[in-house]
């Protein structure tokens, strides 16, 4: 049976991978997929769900392609399986199968108390729960979670994040039971207990009380305590959906889920079960990574395979309430014979146990708490020989890392996607160079992204060397030159090449310096030396066209334009003949310009009060904005206000690229800022801040950074995020890839910007302040300078000649470049097009429309 | 510009209209030619871009590739070497020279292509 109709009960993370894992193997469509979903959702994180409160959207958390080869009928859930007519059972039909995939997840386990169904009693699981609890903490003061474990802390986070006193009770004597051992969780409820969180440990629930509303107001504990709570989360945990399997007459598990062997199929060899639902030899998982193996596997046994399931990792590795909590292997111990090494630090309040086999020679797991940063390579080595001393490992912000020479080519580098540091080692002799080539052909580090650092240590040990030159001309980096002209104080290329380089320079190097001089605040771009130096649009301060023309981009900032402005825009393009184009950056772009026309065009801009827009250069472009509170029915705040007071604040800010930014008024976000470098949303009290989105060739959602902030707390940050952005990042890099590619990533730059990690955050200030006190328009510069204008001519020996190879057409009522030019074939001279150049079939956009009547 | 041939210099400009490292356009009889002062070397080839078709040499960035003198395309970077217009990223583009010299301080140009 390797192919027919295949019917996937469930479309949760597990539900949702199989089914990529099939379609990915399954290239002859052997398989016609039908997907029965019961949420109206398609797939989505669970395992991030709580970034929900962060303000992630339902959208962000989506893990659902659309795939033509599979059908998703989401709202459909099944109520019935007939095993011998091989059919399922929704409300609204039948659905027969040659094969079924069981995926049907699990359900929050809600001990028998009284008053468990009071209204303000939520459990944490599906995306409509959130909804429902951020909607009942609206006007509440005080939040309750039943359960101290991995999802009741994660549960009482977002409590926090909505702004009630929190309580969490524990039947246990320790937060984390499972994962985390006595010490570890006296340490993990310090923490805790620090961000305002009660806990309530080694008592349960005996009943909850409604208040004179009837909806919940307290819990009653078994020490005969009270807890008052408005809202309670039941996080108490979970239990396999197993109803189906069990009405259909399927052998079950001993402790319930659906009985399967270990290529995941069950008593009846068409059923199979993947996921929390299934009991593997008896055995049910509750997390992403083992259910993500079953999927893999059952993939594979459907199209001919002979995978098996080889065995769970349990590692755990999580950021509570803002504390790394990792575990990993035989956490507790429980092996005979075997032997802890534990390590507590109150001064950095960190705590580790190893547990070692019986000989001290082998990991068998530990428990780390308050630093993680040992995780990956001690996860990795369990079951093998320790990597290094057990102190050096331990040690806080690890020696570790040099570990992960001696891993062991069988250790699994990431747990998430079951890769192995033999297939890390087989991707790198295989011309994997990087960590985004390692991530792409063996899906190492995709999913949680621990792993990262540890890719890179592995790169690092195959003695692949990531060159940081330039170019031919520099061996150091863009950030190292950076620094050299800063701290050194060099003001020319010459000086700098001559120094620290080699050469005449090149058309890589000489516009980073340029840019690098420009940042630092030496003058007008076309002094001096400096001219030299620039990229044809810094030079002309326009943007070459395909034609050897220029486009002339005035700024409007936040997009906002008087009436009078607007005429003059027109009257400009009307008399110099320039086709005219909104741009998506909000402004009006004006194409066709001759070298020799532009100080003549800028000069009627200026005139009337425009500068420079910045759009030839590698600087802030646009802050878009949307018309905000002062107009619209659900603005919030002035988001215009602000977009303006932003552009004029960053404007003529050199940068290593192009850096764009949007605010919006409120959550609507019709600004689009999160797909800026820096995206700004309004909220009831203040300002979101996004961080690090793109749009373009890889587009990118930028990333919540802080909340609710005020405008000045916003600007301090953004002052700061950009001057670091200007130091440290490499040539063409925008900020998304730069935080991507960061150490830490989003986290390290919350330290370096927030807590002030480096001790930086003075300089940046001041950086930023120099520049705003130093601007000045660029173009007022160039009229104002006769040496200056002097380059703007077409011609050096007959300045009055236009360049008679730009010549125009009309279309649509406006000049546009003659086809010659624009066709780009190569002029009549012989030169043939390069080889393997694929010839650009222009496509015809005339589609016989009616003109518009005036 | 194929068939124009003349074997007369014209002078174009004063050397100190050059900038070290920068290019100027002039127009010689019709034909535009890109013009390069590097140290004291000077190096005229034609502003056409052989790979775009627009007039626009003049407007690259000079440097050296491997100890020669280079300008790259504004357009698209495709970088030339400057003393025999071979293009170094794609065989077979080549950028027509011309003659070039200073002489009583003024910068001449002759169209004779050279073979």
């Amino acid at each position: 049976m390797t192919g027919g109709r295949l019917v996937v009960v469930g479309n949760g993370m597990v539900g949702q991978r199989f089914v990529e894992a099939l379609r990915a193997r399954d290239h002859d469509r052997r398989w016609q997929v039908t997907v029965l979903a019961e949420e109206s959702r398609p797939a989505y994180d669970r395992v991030r769900l709580s970034a929900f409160f962060d303000g992630v959207t339902a959208e962000e958390l989506n893990l659902h392609t659309p795939d033509d080869g599979v059908e998703l009928r989401l709202g459909e859930p099944v109520t019935g399986i007939d095993r011998h007519r091989r059919v399922v059972t929704t409300p609204t039909g039948e659905h027969p199968y040659d094969a079924l995939v069981l995926a049907t997840g699990s359900y929050p386990f809600v001990p028998p108390v009284t008053g468990t169904d009071l209204p303000g009693v939520f459990v944490y699981r599906t995306l409509d729960d959130l909804e429902a609890i951020r909607e009942h903490a609206r006007g509440r003061s005080t939040g309750a979670v039943i359960g101290g474990g991995l999802l009741g802390l994660e549960a009482a986070n977002a409590l926090r994040l909505l702004g009630l006193r929190t309580h969490v009770v524990e039947f246990a004597p320790r937060l984390m039971p499972v994962q985390v051992d006595e010490a570890g969780g006296a340490m993990l409820r310090r923490y805790v207990e620090e961000l305002g969180v009660t806990t309530h440990l080694g008592v349960g629930t005996t009943a909850l009380r409604p208040g004179p509303t009837g909806t919940v107001a307290a819990l009653d504990l078994s020490d005969g305590g009270t807890v008052d709570a408005d809202l309670v989360v039941v996080a108490a945990g979970i239990r396999p959906r197993d109803e189906l399997a069990r009405a259909a007459g399927l052998a079950l598990g001993p402790r319930g889920g659906v009985l399967v062997d270990a290529a995941c199929r069950s008593d009846d060899e068409r059923i199979w079960a993947v996921g929390e639902c299934a009991a593997v030899d008896g055995t049910c998982h509750g997390l992403v990574a083992p259910g993500y193996a079953m999927a893999e596997v059952v993939a594979d046994r459907l199209l001919g395979g002979a995978a098996t399931f080889p065995g769970a990792d349990s590692a755990t590795k999580l950021k509570l309430l803002g504390v790394d909590v990792a575990s990993f292997g035989d956490a507790h111990g429980t092996t005979p014979g075997c032997l802890d090494v534990t390590f507590t630090d109150p001064a950095t309040r960190s705590y580790a146990k190893l547990v070692l086999s019986d000989d001290a020679r082998t990991l068998l797991g530990g428990v780390l708490v308050g630093d993680a940063t040992a995780y990956p390579t001690l996860r990795a080595s369990v079951g093998g020989p320790l990597p290094a001393p057990p102190l050096a490992l331990l040690a806080p912000a690890g020696e570790g890392g040099g570990g992960v020479t001696a891993l062991p080519g069988a250790a699994q580098v990431c747990s998430c996607n079951a890769v192995t540091r033999d297939d890390i080692d087989a991707a790198i002799a295989g011309g994997a160079c990087d960590v985004p080539a390692l991530k792409a052909c063996t899906r190492a580090g995709t999913s949680c992204g621990s792993c990262v650092p540890m890719l890179k240590q592995l790169l690092d040990a195959a003695g692949v060397q990531q060159s940081t030159a330039l170019c031919e001309h520099f061996d150091a980096s863009r950030q190292e030159l950076f620094d050299i002209v800063r701290v050194r104080g060099i003001r020319t290329f010459s000086q700098l090449v001559a120094e620290h380089g080699r050469g005449r320079g090149c058309d890589v190097c000489k516009p980073v310096v340029a840019s690098i001089l420009a940042s630092l605040g030496t003058g007008h771009v076309l002094d001096g030396e400096q001219a030299s130096l620039q990229d044809t649009n810094d030079h002309f301060l326009a943007n070459l066209q395909r034609d050897g023309s220029y486009s002339v981009v005035p700024r409007i900032p936040g997009g906002e334009i008087t009436p009078d402005k607007l005429i003059v825009i027109g009257e400009v393009a009307r008399d110099f003949q320039l086709y005219t184009k909104i741009t998506g950056g909000q402004r009006i772009d004006l194409f066709g310009a001759r070298v020799e026309q532009l100080p003549q065009i800028w000069r009627r801009l200026v005139d009337a009060g425009f500068e420079s827009g910045h759009a030839y250069g590698k600087a802030l472009r646009t802050v878009k904005s949307c018309v905000g509170e002062t107009w619209c029915r659900y603005g919030v705040q002035d988001s215009v206000g602000l977009a303006v007071a932003l552009e004029l604040r960053y404007r003529g800010l050199r940068a290593p690229h192009k850096l764009k930014s949007a605010v919006s008024g409120c959550a609507r976000e019709c600004a689009e800022a999160r797909s800026k470098d820096f995206g700004i949303i309004a909220t009831d009290t203040g300002w979101n801040l996004y961080l690090g989105g793109n749009g373009g060739f890889r587009p990118r959602h930028a990333d919540l950074f802080a909340t609710d902030l005020t405008t000045e707390e916003l600007i301090t940050l953004i002052d700061r995020f950009l001057m670091f952005y200007v130091r440290t990042a490499d040539r063409l890099q925008r900020t998304s890839a730069w935080i991507e590619a960061m150490d830490g990533g989003l986290e390290h730059l919350r330290s370096v910007i927030v807590d002030d990690s480096l001790g930086l955050c003075a300089e940046l200030d001041a950086a930023m302040a120099r520049h705003v006190t130093s601007y000045s328009d660029e173009w007022r510069d160039v009229l104002d300078d006769p040496d200056r204008l002097r380059r703007f001519t077409s011609f050096v020996n007959a300045p009055d000649v236009p360049d008679p190879s730009i010549t125009f057409a009309v279309e649509r009522g406006q000049p546009v470049p003659t086809r010659d030019t624009r066709a780009g074939t190569a002029p009549p001279g012989g030169n043939a097009p390069p080889d393997g150049a694929p010839a650009r079939r222009r496509q015809p956009v005339a589609l016989g429309l009616p003109e518009v009547r005036r | 510009m194929s068939g124009t041939v003349t074997v007369d210099w014209t002078p174009v400009c004063p050397l100190d209209r050059l900038e070290a490292e920068r290019g100027v356009a002039a127009l010689v009889d019709g034909v535009q030619v890109a013009i390069f002062r590097i140290d004291d070397e000077l190096f005229a080839v034609d502003n056409l871009d052989p790979l775009s078709g627009a007039y626009v040499m003049s407007r690259g960035i000079v440097g050296s590739r491997g100890g020669v003198p280079t300008v790259a395309s504004p357009l698209h970077k495709q970088v030339y070497d400057l003393r025999t217009g071979l293009c170094l990223d794609l065989p077979g583009v080549t950028l027509p020279r011309y003659d070039v010299r200073c002489r009583d301080g003024l910068v001449e140009v002759r169209l004779r292509q050279e073979e």
